[in-house]
């Protein structure tokens, strides 16, 4: 089964990148919830048995070659589009949006797994059809709805954050695989129009509200105004060199919401400075970087799709989750990848992760 | 040109790679440039801000919503409660603090001293709550020795206020702490931890209008966290007002008639679907719930075998008992299988094959047309028409009357009973219906269940002649400045189309009878003033043989009985199930005709009763029939030949 070839190729610099990054984590979510209340282990403890977790789940998914997401990738899309019908039912009756599903012993949101799905049904679609003079408006017909279901789906939820990470990825994905340029630019002119009728007809108000005050966090200076206002004090207070390791003032007096989850960088960034965002932003910027570089050395178009939509995954969640922290983006409540504290946000992670791994140790077998 | 594709994976080997890279990494610059903006650019800006004026946000939570009953009657409402806190860092001498606080409470210090060891490692100069809902004296006490405490600090915080005390709990509901799934969720979002929230009832269902929004303070602290000064403040804005539809004086006489006994109550106005009276027993005090129940207390609420935090009005499933005659007597006359004259032999029991269904007169009625087979309750005329309908028709028309569905009254977890067909039991046991079976449907025995809106509904349907309204609980939401801002009106469910008005007549005539004539089971509900109509009905709980000497508790059969007044214009309808109490006309009727009588008092109608003539059923006992007191069963054995 496990071929000897494949171990020589593993590729530990990903990995270790990865455990790098996550362990700059681990520090952070110490310092950030230094202040809390001790209940039962503290975030930090838990969070290092996630990454445990997930370096075990990496294990199991390199032993099996990748190509099996292409034979079960329409399985799992139907599989999953039935637990967020389920999801979107159960939630009627607990009153509140729910997106998590009890399984009893856990509890999971689907609509996180629909990122990784969606990524292994494009990257088989887009096998299967290979469209070499770029995408028209008929080849866009079928990839679209493939979309749509899920989209909807999460957006009745409503979760607004990942809805729009859905989309994103695969959207990168097209441009990946290649859109006409005339294409392009009609569905552009398109989507004006429907952002406006989204926006009257969609959205819920609390939606409109967030996007106002991002716009203008004056509008509600005790609500999300408030988180912003706050991040950027926090960021910008870090100056050059930070406040030093658990000395933020911002944090560790609870000036900062969700600040070991969504916010987790607003902390890192008060109390390391500019100096440790650039380390950061450059760790991050080569893990984008090297999922693209699976890419490219991979030779076979599933595969190279497969990657590609990875590391737009990992793109996306980081640009939208630190562009929230320093107030260019709305806040949408998406968290940093192995950075923020949370098991869910780091299991897809670390799925997504053990694909570019499983990618890479299978690149010449073909 | 134009259709060139821009990016494309022949235009090159992995160029469009090499352009997602540079896109990427752009983007990143893009990120790196605001850093540097603000950490960097406008560094001493955002250091002074986090230095000199920290705003520390602190909630102020809003006063929930009035609920008033339909004539204004505040039922529910809020008052002040204080807490006692405790600042950590402002306090000089814990120990002596400790030791005064504990005896101006009244309270142990070990317990004071527990609530402050848990409270710590919060963030500095924030308060810790030791001792919460205490009283106006001991908060006199605590004013007075204020000087004595530095560090003390006392809040005040509103909670939900029960002038009238333990009255239609169910209805209303309880509050909690938000739980943390709910404060994951978007609808919670203004929310703040700790605030309190509806978990049942109209509290719970109508928690967004009447939640109010939280206000906040922005408050300065200093380097050390020390409050320096209010910054800026947002008043709450409190809760809608809620005006019910009950009548509280009805409420409180029904529940005062209930007494001890378990079961429920319904009372609604029979041309709009308006509930004049919710009840359900035995019932919590929610009153408990406002500042945090023990978990004691929770747990002996849940130990309880009588149910006390069930809605037993929704959720309380019973077979109807005699009462479903008034289904079974309308199909008859509807199908053209009886009519007032068709007369049929009661000798006290009913053969069919091998098994005999008893009549609960075991020594027979003679001869029953339709007026006395309702007016004595006659099992034997309703097991032949029965047969003669079969199950489906009966369930057509109880189906009619929109039983077997919830009823969509706008509260949790409505239950919407069981009506029985030939299908359903195939589908469900997978075994055919057998024609034996239909016998105790006719009677409302067997698998049919209804809840008591359900049973309010039906006989409300009967007197209205035709119309089901959904029934309401709320008339209008009133906002904080006295505008309505919603008004409800009745909406109706269903009409039973078709039906001969002539039937209604005699099957009201029945109903009548059962109130008002000698043999008639419902004597009990009886009053002079207002002509009343009804039916008893006796649910079995389980079958027993030999039903002499005294029955456990638990195995005596449900006591039912539904009635409309006035008779020749009918305006409000009552649903009364008495668990366990036995016997329809001795145990519900009393209850419904309380209920009516205050009706009928609250409109000026009936005079208030003076002390010596007051009840005045009772003084009728000589006259009324011997049946009432006499057990009104529906047995069947089967036969040992």
């Amino acid at each position: 089964m496990i071929d000897r070839r494949l171990f020589t190729h593993f590729d530990w610099g990903l990995l270790g990148l990865v455990i790098l990054i996550a362990g700059l984590g681990v520090v952070n979510i110490a310092s950030a919830t230094a202040s809390y209340r001790l209940v039962g282990t503290p975030y930090y403890i838990k969070q290092l048995y996630w990454i445990l977790g997930g370096v075990l789940l990496i294990v199991t998914v390199c032993s099996i070659d990748y190509h099996v997401l292409e034979d079960f990738s329409y399985w799992l899309y139907g599989i999953l589009m039935v637990l967020l019908l389920v999801v979107l039912v159960a939630g009627r009756s607990s009153m509140g949006a729910t997106r998590w599903l009890n399984l009893g012993f856990f509890s999971f949101q689907p609509s996180e797994l629909m990122k990784i799905v969606i990524i292994a049904v494009y990257a088989h679609y887009f096998t299967k059809s290979p469209n070499l003079n770029g995408l028209g408006f008929k080849d866009l017909l079928y990839p679209f709805l493939l979309l749509a279901g899920p989209l909807l789906l999460i957006m009745k939820q409503p979760d607004l954050g990942t809805a729009s990470l859905v989309f994103l990825i695969a959207l990168s994905m097209l441009m990946f695989v290649g859109v006409r340029f005339a294409t392009f630019v009609s569905v552009v002119l398109a989507a004006i129009p429907l952002l406006f009728a989204g926006w009257h007809f969609h959205l819920r108000e609390y939606q409109k509200e967030r996007i106002l005050n991002f716009l203008n966090p004056e509008r509600d200076p005790l609500g999300t105004g408030y988180h912003i206002i706050q991040s950027k004090i926090a960021v910008g207070s870090g100056g050059v060199f930070g406040k030093g390791f658990m000395g933020g003032t911002q944090s560790q007096l609870h000036f900062l919401p969700e600040q070991h989850t969504d916010f987790a960088f607003s902390v890192f960034s008060e109390e390391w400075g500019f100096t440790g965002c650039l380390v950061m932003l450059l760790l991050y910027l080569c893990l984008v970087l090297w999922g693209l570089s699976v890419a490219k050395k991979c030779n076979d178009r599933f595969g190279k799709l497969l990657a590609v939509g990875v590391a737009a995954m990992l793109f996306w969640h980081i640009v939208i989750n630190i562009g929230m922290v320093i107030g260019i983006f709305p806040v949408v409540g998406v968290p940093l990848p192995l950075f923020s504290y949370g098991g869910t946000s780091m299991i897809t992670t670390m799925v997504g992760v053990a694909i570019l791994l499983n990618i890479q140790m299978r690149r010449f077998m073909f | 040109m134009k259709d060139q594709p821009i990016v494309t994976e022949n235009s090159g080997p992995n160029k469009n790679l090499y352009r997602l890279s540079i896109f990427a990494a752009a983007i990143f610059f893009l990120l790196l440039l605001r850093l540097w903006y603000l950490q960097i650019l406008e560094m001493e800006n955002y250091q002074n801000l986090s230095e000199s004026n920290r705003l520390r946000l602190v909630p102020v939570a809003a006063s929930r919503g009035t609920i008033f009953d339909r004539n204004g009657k505040v039922m529910v409402s809020n008052r002040p409660s204080f807490s006692v806190a405790v600042i950590p860092q402002e306090v000089q001498n814990k120990e002596v603090l400790l030791a005064r606080l504990s005896q101006l409470l009244g309270v142990d210090r070990l317990e004071l001293l527990q609530k402050w060891e848990k409270g710590k490692g919060r963030a500095r100069y924030y308060p810790i709550i030791l001792a919460s809902g205490i009283t106006r004296d001991q908060l006199e006490i605590l004013e007075e020795n204020r000087m004595n405490l530095p560090g003390i600090d006392i809040q005040m915080h509103p909670v939900r206020d029960y002038p009238n005390g333990i009255i239609a709990s169910h209805l209303l509901g309880y509050l909690g702490e938000l739980s943390e799934q709910e404060m994951a969720s978007e609808l919670f979002s203004a929310y703040n931890p700790g605030d309190y929230v509806g978990k049942s009832g109209i509290e719970r269902n109508w928690e967004k209008e009447l939640h109010g929004v939280n206000g906040g303070r922005q408050l300065e602290v200093d380097a050390m966290g020390r409050v320096l000064k209010t910054v800026s403040e947002v008043s709450p804005t409190i809760g809608n007002s809620m005006v019910l539809t009950i009548d509280l004086d009805m409420q409180k006489k029904a529940e005062e008639a209930f007494g001890e006994q378990a079961g429920a109550a319904v009372a609604m106005d029979l041309n709009s679907g308006e509930v004049l009276v919710f009840v359900s027993k035995p019932d919590f005090d929610p009153a408990l719930f406002a500042e945090g129940l023990s978990s004691k207390q929770w747990n002996e609420y849940l130990a309880d075998t009588r149910h006390p935090l069930e809605n037993k009005a929704l959720k309380g499933q019973y077979p109807p008992g005699s009462t479903f005659k008034i289904i079974t007597a309308m199909a008859g006359l509807e199908e053209g299988l009886v009519d007032e004259n068709t007369s049929v032999n009661c000798n006290g029991s009913y053969v069919m094959g091998n098994r005999t269904f008893k009549c609960w007169n075991r020594k027979g009625h003679g001869t029953v047309n339709l007026r006395k087979a309702l007016r004595e309750s006659c099992d034997v005329y309703f097991y032949k028409l029965g047969e003669r309908l079969g199950v489906d028709k009966i369930a057509w028309y109880a189906r009619k009357f929109a039983l077997g569905a919830p009823m969509g009254i706008g509260l949790e977890n409505e239950k919407g009973g069981l009506i029985p067909t030939a299908a359903w039991k195939e589908k469900r046991f997978g075994k055919k219906w057998l024609r034996g079976e239909t016998i105790p449907i006719s009677i409302g025995q067997g698998y049919l269940l209804m809840t008591p809106i359900q049973l309010a509904s039906m006989i409300a349907a009967v007197a209205n002649e035709g119309t089901i309204y959904r029934p309401r609980l709320v008339r209008r939401i009133i906002n904080p400045e006295g505008q309505v801002i919603r008004e409800f009106h009745p909406e109706v469910l269903a009409r039973l189309a078709g039906i001969k008005p002539g039937n209604y007549r005699l099957i009201k005539e029945g109903l009548f009878a059962v109130v008002n004539e000698r043999g008639g089971t419902g004597g009990m509900a009886r009053l002079y003033e207002v002509k009343v109509a009804g039916k008893t009905g006796t649910s079995q709980v389980v079958k027993l043989r030999d039903k002499g000497g005294a029955i456990p508790y638990q195995y005596r059969d449900h006591a039912l009985f539904v009635a409309f007044a006035p008779y020749e214009k009918p305006e409000v309808a009552v649903a009364v199930v008495v668990e366990h109490g036995e016997h329809g006309g001795s145990a519900a009727a009393p209850i419904a005709g309380r209920i009516l009588r205050q009706y009928f008092e609250g409109k000026g109608i009936i005079k208030k009763p003076t002390p010596v003539t007051g009840n005045a059923p009772e003084e009728n006992s000589s006259e009324t029939p011997v049946s009432d007191a006499v057990p009104e069963e529906a047995e069947q054995t089967v036969n040992e030949d």
